[in-house]
């Protein structure tokens, strides 16, 4: 691998740093929401629906009640808060939101939804309780499959609403219709994104302290929005935002789906304005199978129009998204930007879109890891590799036929988006260089006689992030604005404090921060602590997600870092007695232009803007700088990944041999984090590719619950990787960077299917849907050859 | 992990443990089946008497013509046993398979066979070996043949109060070998085929085609008789019944049964 395990300890931007936050988790000092222990607190355990579609006709909690050590059988009737719509996310309008009760109020529309709480002593008892709780079920008519559901005479998952639709979302260009009547042949294909389930280290968890005398509700709980999550506690609680609290401790990891707002979160609120003590909750692995969100679970249609020479001048994409049987906070925003990415990396100008979104008998599905870039780059890349088999042309030949191209930037693109910019073969060379494309020939002749199929297969991505300029987030329909907040405090002894409205839960926030603050205001990187997640301390934030935070939060750094440093260079013209255009910027001090011996040090500065005892006039004192930074655009990281499979045609078993990845997020902080967010991605699109799969049965009950049902890819199933960067610093900010949180999913899960496919080409195999388990690629390679 | 209340004692001889499992307690041995289950509450035992403080249960030794196995002994020790490796490579091949390296350091070969879970590679490979089990109860110690131990799902012959104490391998020349398919380095086998190729023929056995470990007993008749593995391997699906699942259609478990037959048979030859 291609990883220098370097042994740096401090740095500033562009250095290879050790992270500051890892001893403490290596060394278990990490503190979960589960470490904290409040006074008097008290343990919730959720009853959950155990049928897919049902009406509840009954709640007996007499046995709970009398068993010693339970303190309170909570359900809709008794719960004191109600919730209504959870979901931030108005796509086009009139998306159809149905109301989510916190407790289940007369129907339960999935397995898992929760029907009544238990609070108990301990977590032990508050589960003996919750085994005591007796409901009674009237089953329904339950609908899993999307596609089904949207068929006439489907059941209704929400009676109220005369289909299964959830929201219709459209695309079309003016061109399109003569556009696809030129093509000289059209290429369909259907791909089935299947459904996910994150499976993050730490499951959720949450402890409510509701304050009777005061009406202050503080929330500890383990999200990536702790201010989201906030606004939503105060509307449902009826309480003031500016009495609630909520704190994130270290969060083991959200890969979307602590990007939420769960009812367990209010439930366990509600809960202790019951009891008057804290309440905490924590999910179990078996519980988060059904009790998170899940993610994909969309089904697409494409159709090509085609030239000879393999120039798309026509797209036609038609999906069906699998919304689950709630919208989540953003949940109808997900296929939206599956939407924007259709065309990916191609100069495609004439398309046509249809996203069916649909409320099914299942865990609502939201943001995981890509959040609908995935789905759109997993399907063109299939797409591109049917094209190319279609008309028998190179596989990486036609995507050079299709790519923008470097003079095209900023490129505008048919789903709306202003691409920043990308050299997309600069990135694809490369990675052919690296992984011997040329020479691949003779390996898979090699493995030929061993009897294996060997294959080759490329997947060439953009993706969007920076999430996300606030008019934009309001044109879209989600309730939220998309900029970030961020606080530079020097404090007297001229050490600094970053407040970030970024909420890290694995990213390394605190090391990247330090870097860029070293950098920008010479405050050594050691001497700078990172303070996030806690609404207290924050005027607003943002939070992680969609690959925003250096893009968008490290920028509202940058800026704050800048406002310092300028009032420093005041203090300093002041004190130096010159003029501010006098003072040259050192990288860690002020000084007279050309004379080190007349120069105040950044501590220094920040001693005399504290003691101030002798300011310029008007400058306040104290060297602090707050930012509030919206993005005037998205961010565009782009790549190109390579693998190689063989196929063992006795099992079924698809190995992934290696493994190359080069990325293009812009400008690098540290490069040993952004190999760790392309090996975690890649593993996790390998993850779907070849192992995972969220599966119901038809009468809606989860096969999957468990991690001995749904497999997560371990250390020992990952395969070499070779990871190098292109560099297109992105002009929508100062710093140049992009992004690279998701890149790695977005890129993996179509280069190792399509090198399955090429394993395959020879038996006439076009297509193989994942997750390619061995049963399945068996299968596949008896049809073939039958 | 959130089980129901439960009692909990640790034994310290044979005998204790007897009278608590006697007395309804379940025995507790590595916990990497029983935890799970616990923590599922599909099991939800109202005491559990630990077997991890009694030393005679735990060790490999030999007598004149078998291996004694500790029933304690853990997945580790027996992966690593020279002893068992020069005389039954297939129960140190299936040992060495188990799970991940934390699996292997807690899981116990009694536990595996206590388990009776047909897709554990443990049984299999001791039927194969023509192994028996010690076990010891309110009526005092008998002796079981592995085959005769597992009946269906999670269920054993095993009287109430009885423990197993000891596996006894027979002695031989080794010729076997196990070979298994399964997804993930730590996932549980999908189907696995154990072979031991001895003086009085070829016993085979499969681990994941049925409710239990299954003799393959046409595979091993077409072999006994002289007959060619291509042969043997035509007939080796008779009378297994595995079930379709997330993890492979019938047919396809029928299908590895010869792919791994075919494996285990050459590494076995070889050995
Ligand atoms: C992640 C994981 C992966 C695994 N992968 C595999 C695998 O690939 N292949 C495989 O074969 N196994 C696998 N296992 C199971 C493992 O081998 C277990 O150790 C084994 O099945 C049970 O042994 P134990 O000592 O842990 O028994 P326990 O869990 O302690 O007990 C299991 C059952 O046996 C009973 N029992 C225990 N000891 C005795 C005794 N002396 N007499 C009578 N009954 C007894 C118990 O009451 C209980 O019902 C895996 C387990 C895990 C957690």
């Amino acid at each position: 691998m291609a990883v220098d395990y370097t042994t740096q300890t401090t740095g500033g931007i562009g250095d290879a740093v050790l992270r500051k936050e890892d001893r403490k988790f290596v060394t278990g000092e990490g503190r979960y929401v589960d470490d904290l222990k409040l006074p008097g607190m008290l343990h919730a355990a959720f009853v959950r629906s155990s049928f897919g579609h049902a009406r509840i006709t009954s709640i007996d909690a007499t046995a709970a009640l009398a068993l010693p050590g339970v303190h309170a059988v909570l359900t809709h009737a008794t719960l004191p808060v109600e919730t209504g719509v959870l979901s931030a996310s108005n796509p086009g309008g009139d998306v159809r939101h149905p109301e989510q009760a916190i407790l289940a109020k007369e129907f339960a529309r999935y397995v898992g939804e929760p029907v009544a709480m238990v609070i108990a002593d301990d977590r032990y008892l508050a589960r003996d309780g919750a085994d005591l709780v007796h409901v009674e079920y009237d089953p329904l008519p339950v609908v899993v499959d999307a596609e089904q559901a949207l068929e006439p005479g489907a059941p209704l998952v929400h009676a109220e609403y005369d289909s299964n639709l959830v929201k219709t979302l459209e695309h079309v260009t003016d061109g399109f219709d003569d556009a696809m009547a030129k093509a000289s042949k059209v290429i369909k294909l259907r791909v089935d994104n299947q459904r996910l389930t994150p499976s993050a280290m730490e499951t959720r968890g949450c402890i409510g302290d509701w304050q009777e005398a005061t009406g202050e509700v503080t929330l500890y709980t383990s999200t990536q929005v702790a201010h989201f999550v906030r606004t939503f506690v105060s509307i449902v609680c009826g309480t003031s935002e500016a009495k609630v609290r909520v704190v994130t401790p270290d969060v083991g990891g959200g890969f979307g789906a602590k990007l939420n707002t769960y009812r367990e979160e209010f439930a366990v609120c509600a809960a202790s304005h019951v009891v008057g003590r804290p309440v905490k909750w924590i999910e179990d692995r078996t519980e988060a199978g059904v009790a998170t969100i899940h993610g994909r679970a969309q089904v697409q249609y494409y159709e090509a129009g085609v030239t000879d020479e393999g120039r798309i001048v026509a797209l036609k994409f038609d999906a069906v998204q699998n919304n689950g049987a709630y919208n989540m906070l953003l949940t109808p925003s997900i296929s939206h930007l599956t939407l924007f990415m259709v065309p990916g990396l191609y100069d495609i100008q004439d398309i046509s879109i249809r996203i069916r979104q649909t409320f099914t008998n299942t865990t609502p599905t939201d943001a995981y890891r890509g959040a609908g870039r995935p789905e759109a780059t997993h399907g063109i890349e299939r797409l591109m590799d049917a094209i190319a088999d279609d008309l028998g042309i190179d596989a990486v030949e036609i995507r050079r036929r299709n790519f923008i191209q470097p003079d095209q930037f900023p490129y505008s693109s048919a789903t709306g988006l202003v691409y920043d910019s990308g050299e997309y073969e600069m990135n694809l060379d490369k990675a052919l260089e690296l992984s011997d494309y040329a020479g691949f020939a003779a390996r898979r002749a090699e493995s030929e006689a061993n009897g294996k199929y060997r294959g080759i297969g490329l997947s060439t991505y953009v993706e969007v992030c920076g999430l996300a300029p606030s008019a934009v987030t309001a044109a879209l329909g989600i309730g939220a604005p998309g900029w970030e907040h961020s606080t530079v405090r020097l404090h007297p002894t001229g050490k600094a404090t970053v407040i970030t409205g970024t909420s890290p839960h694995g990213q390394g926030h605190a090391t990247s921060w330090s870097q860029i603050t070293q950098t920008e205001l010479g405050i050594p990187f050691e001497d700078v602590e990172v303070i996030h997640g806690d609404t207290a301390f924050q005027p607003y934030g943002l939070g992680t997600y969609g690959s925003r935070s250096l893009a968008v939060g490290g920028i509202a750094l940058y800026r704050s870092l800048g406002k310092v440093r300028e009032k420093a260079r005041e203090l300093a013209a002041h004190l130096l007695e010159c003029s501010m255009d006098d003072l040259e910027w050192t990288g860690s001090s002020w000084q007279v232009k050309g004379s080190p011996d007349r120069a105040k040090t950044i501590q220094e500065l920040a001693y005399a803007g504290w003691t101030s005892a002798s300011l310029p006039e008007g400058l306040e004192p104290v060297l602090e700088a707050t930012t509030f930074h919206d993005p005037p655009n998205f961010t565009f990281p782009s790549g190109t990944h390579v693998c190689e499979v063989e196929i063992d045609p006795d099992t079924g078993r698809v190995e992934v041999l290696n493994y190359t990845a080069v990325d293009d997020c812009g400008n690098v902080i540290n490069p040993l984090i952004v190999d760790g967010q392309v090996h975690g991605g890649v593993i996790q699109g390998l993850g779907q590719a070849l192992f995972e799969e969220t599966v119901y049965s038809e009468d809606g009950q989860m096969l999957t619950p468990t991690l001995v049902e749904y497999l997560v890819p371990s250390a020992a199933d990952v395969p070499p990787m070779t990871l190098a960067r292109t560099v297109t610093p992105s002009p929508s900010n100062p710093l140049g960077v992009k992004g690279i949180g998701e890149a790695g999913t977005i890129g993996a899960s179509a280069a190792i299917v399509n090198a399955a496919v090429d394993a395959l080409s020879g038996l006439g195999v076009r297509h193989i849907e994942m997750p390619m388990q061995p049963a399945r690629i068996w299968n596949v390679i008896q049809e073939a050859t039958s | 992990m959130i089980p129901s209340t439960l009692a909990y004692t640790k034994a310290s001889s044979i005998d204790e443990a007897v009278a608590a499992v006697a007395a309804g307690a379940v025995p507790l041995s590595g916990g990497q089946s029983l935890m799970p289950m616990m923590r599922l509450r599909l099991a939800a035992p109202e005491a559990i008497v630990d077997l991890g403080g009694i030393p005679e249960l735990v060790g490999i030794c030999e007598d004149e013509n078998e291996i004694a196995v500790g029933a304690m002994t853990i997945h580790r020790e027996v992966a690593a046993s020279e002893l068992i490796r020069a005389h039954a490579g297939l129960v140190a091949d299936a040992a060495a398979g188990i799970g991940s390296p934390q699996v292997r350091n807690r899981g116990t070969i009694g536990g595996s066979l206590g388990h009776a879970d047909p897709h554990s590679d443990m049984p299999a490979t001791l039927i194969a070996a023509g192994a028996s089990v010690l076990v010891r109860g309110p009526n005092g110690e008998r002796r079981i043949l592995v085959e005769d131990l597992i009946t269906t799902y999670l269920t054993t012959t095993l009287e109430p109060g009885e423990i197993i104490t000891q596996v006894r391998i027979p002695k031989g020349d080794d010729h076997s070998a196990y070979a298994k398919f399964h997804r993930r380095a730590i996932d549980w086998t999908i189907v696995g085929v154990a072979i031991c190729i001895g003086d009085d023929g070829v016993r085979a056995a499969a681990t994941g085609v049925a409710d239990r470990p299954v003799r393959l007993s046409a595979f091993e008749e077409v072999l006994n008789g002289g007959g060619s593995l291509d042969d043997a391997i035509a007939r080796i699906a008779e009378g297994v019944e595995p079930h379709a699942g997330l993890d492979g259609s019938v047919e396809y478990k029928k299908h590895l049964l010869g792919v791994l037959a075919r494996q285990a048979h050459a590494e076995a030859s070889s050995r």
